[in-house]
């Protein structure tokens, strides 16, 4: 039988596998997580009782069908699921697999890869100090430990997971004390007329969400640094729309601009990846079925970025285009294709309404941070500039801004951007950094036998 | 207690025991690491390139901010590794590592 290796087990990997496994294929999950689901349906560890009304809010129904569908899967022998186990390395039709004891090798003759997203975060003077996280760190200490990660939360950023997080923040009683977009709020009402036109419902849920937050919420604002005591922050200084300075006390900071697609896996297989002006990253190359050529199929936020929703149906035709390939006969696609391309016209108009803050990372004071792993500031980058010309992967070699143990996922898109303002050109002609195995750090004995 | 985090929900859960820096801890089943430690203190571990305290930034495996180490050598990261009686944790390298870890 056909062995197809599905890496991630959120919403776009359960849909494949489910879809696979009807046609009678016997896929292999990878999944990091302890449980499927993925990030945004994560689920806390068995004994946990939130129900998840709780957790997940108006999607609680997806969530449950979600999991339901792949521990049906799991128990009835129909998928092998490897948790809490990562795919560090791609090579010669082998998935190095490091799980929680050490590394195995999964043969494979076809892959989907569903390996999700993370947050797009820009640096702010001080976020290298413990107490600034994610957005989505935030969002997972609470759903998955029921924990805030600070007594008095600040969160700025942009994208619908700023206003998503804050509601679900206070109404699990945590101390929410301001809430900073950095979009403008005539950008947000011209993206925010053809987000409603593609999905009315969605844009109005997070309207009425935004306008729970009432006085807490400020849009336009500029985030200038996040002040620090010995443990911790202490403020976030700002300016408002109107520039006019102000300072939030506070003992966490969450940051977060919409999300950056894990693209590591995609590189290694021999995708192609192009710089994306529309959500301002790069991601991989498919066609609208998630196919990009070699046996080789993506799906998800890891593809493009359109959210849960977009996810399930990108799972299920990534799955279409493999058995289509295997020569296997599949239902037509053409209701999920148009389904998808609403939600990339929606997904579009938000990136448009709450976009990537490029000047502001342009505009970064020297002594910023820009990689957290190695504390290389802004400043030592601009120097590298001299030696390394405006080129991403010579700068990593010559300042290491990428060479440290996140491997650029925090860093790229902003380093890139201060490179690039500095010699006056697009950050895409900064090029891209190359992935690398292991594209997670791996122990060396979990490399050795015995 | 001078901890970052604060649980707002699931507190009816067994307490677990462990040690960090030396120091006895309770957290709870089903904590991770990074959680467990952080509801008593404020930070995971110091930076190697600056000077400010650590504690974790992406929550899902992805950053890498929050490795630690444990009295016995191997490290691990603490925010996606499940809290377990008995651990004894370090926030810097045991005493005489590499040697220690052979």
């Amino acid at each position: 039988m056909t062995r197809v290796l599905i890496v991630g087990a959120g919403p776009a990997g359960i849909r494949a596998a489910e879809w696979l496994v009807a046609a009678g294929l016997h896929p292999v999950v990878v999944d990091e997580g302890a449980r499927a689901g993925g990030q945004i349906y994560r689920r806390p560890p068995m004994g946990f009782t939130r129900p998840p009304e709780k957790l997940y809010g108006s999607e609680a129904g997806k969530a449950v069908a979600l999991h339901q569908t792949f521990d049906r899967m799991v128990a009835e022998r129909r998928v092998d699921h490897h948790p809490r186990s990562s795919v560090v390395a791609l090579a010669q039709g082998e998935a190095h697999v490091l799980g929680p004891e050490r590394v195995t090798r999964i043969g494979y003759d076809r892959l989907i890869l569903a390996t999700g997203a993370a947050d797009r975060v820009a640096p702010v003077p001080g976020w290298q100090g413990a107490g600034v996280y994610s957005l989505g760190a935030a969002q997972i200490a609470l759903k998955s430990q029921g924990v805030a990660l600070g007594r008095r939360i600040v969160l700025a950023g942009s994208g619908p997971l700023l206003t998503l997080l804050a509601s679900q923040l206070i109404a699990a009683g945590a101390e929410v004390g301001a809430v900073l977009d950095t979009a403008p709020m005539r950008r947000q009402v011209r993206g925010g007329l053809t987000m409603a036109l593609a999905r009315p419902g969605v844009t109005l849920r997070g309207l009425a969400m935004r306008a729970r937050l009432g006085r807490l919420y400020h849009a336009g604002v500029g985030l200038d640094r996040i002040e620090a005591g010995a443990d911790g922050p202490v403020a976030l200084h700002w300016r408002d729309a109107q520039g006019r300075g102000q300072v939030t006390p506070c003992d966490m900071v969450g940051l977060g601009w919409h999300l950056r697609a894990e693209t590591h896996l995609a590189d290694l297989a021999g995708v192609p990846l192009a710089w994306d002006d529309t959500f301002h990253q790069w991601l991989p190359q498919a066609d609208a079925m998630g196919r990009a050529g070699g046996g080789v199929y993506l799906a998800g936020d890891g593809l493009r970025i359109l959210g849960a929703d977009g996810a399930e149906l990108a799972g299920q035709l990534a799955a279409s285009a493999c058995l289509e390939d295997l020569g296997l006969p599949i239902p037509p696609s053409g209701p999920e294709l148009r389904r998808l391309r609403r939600m990339q016209r929606f997904a579009a108009a938000m990136q448009s309404a709450f976009p990537w803050p490029a000047k502001m990372v342009q505009d970064l004071p020297d002594h910023t941070v820009l990689c957290r792993c190695e504390g290389v500031t802004a400043g030592a980058l601009r120097t590298t500039l001299d030696l390394s010309g405006p080129d991403a992967n010579r700068a990593k070699s010559l300042g290491r801004v990428g060479m440290g143990r996140c491997q650029g996922r925090y860093c790229q898109l902003a380093g890139a951007e201060v490179m690039a303002a500095a010699v006056g050109s697009p950050p895409q002609a900064m090029g891209r950094l190359r992935g690398q195995p292991p594209v997670r750090p791996v122990p060396v004995s979990a490399y050795l036998d015995g | 207690m001078n901890g970052r985090l604060v649980r707002l929900a699931e507190t009816a859960r067994a307490p677990v025991a462990f040690t960090f820096d030396g120091e006895a801890l309770t957290g709870l089943e089903g904590d991770t690491v990074l959680t467990a430690i952080l509801l008593s203190r404020r930070g995971l571990r110091q930076a190697e390139f600056g000077p400010e305290p650590r504690a974790g930034f992406c929550l899902m495996g992805a950053c890498q901010d929050c490795w630690i180490w444990q009295e016995d050598g191997p490290r691990l990261r603490a925010c996606s590794t499940s809290l377990e009686a008995g651990m004894r944790l370090l926030s810097q390298a045991p005493q005489g590592w590499p040697e220690s870890a052979a």
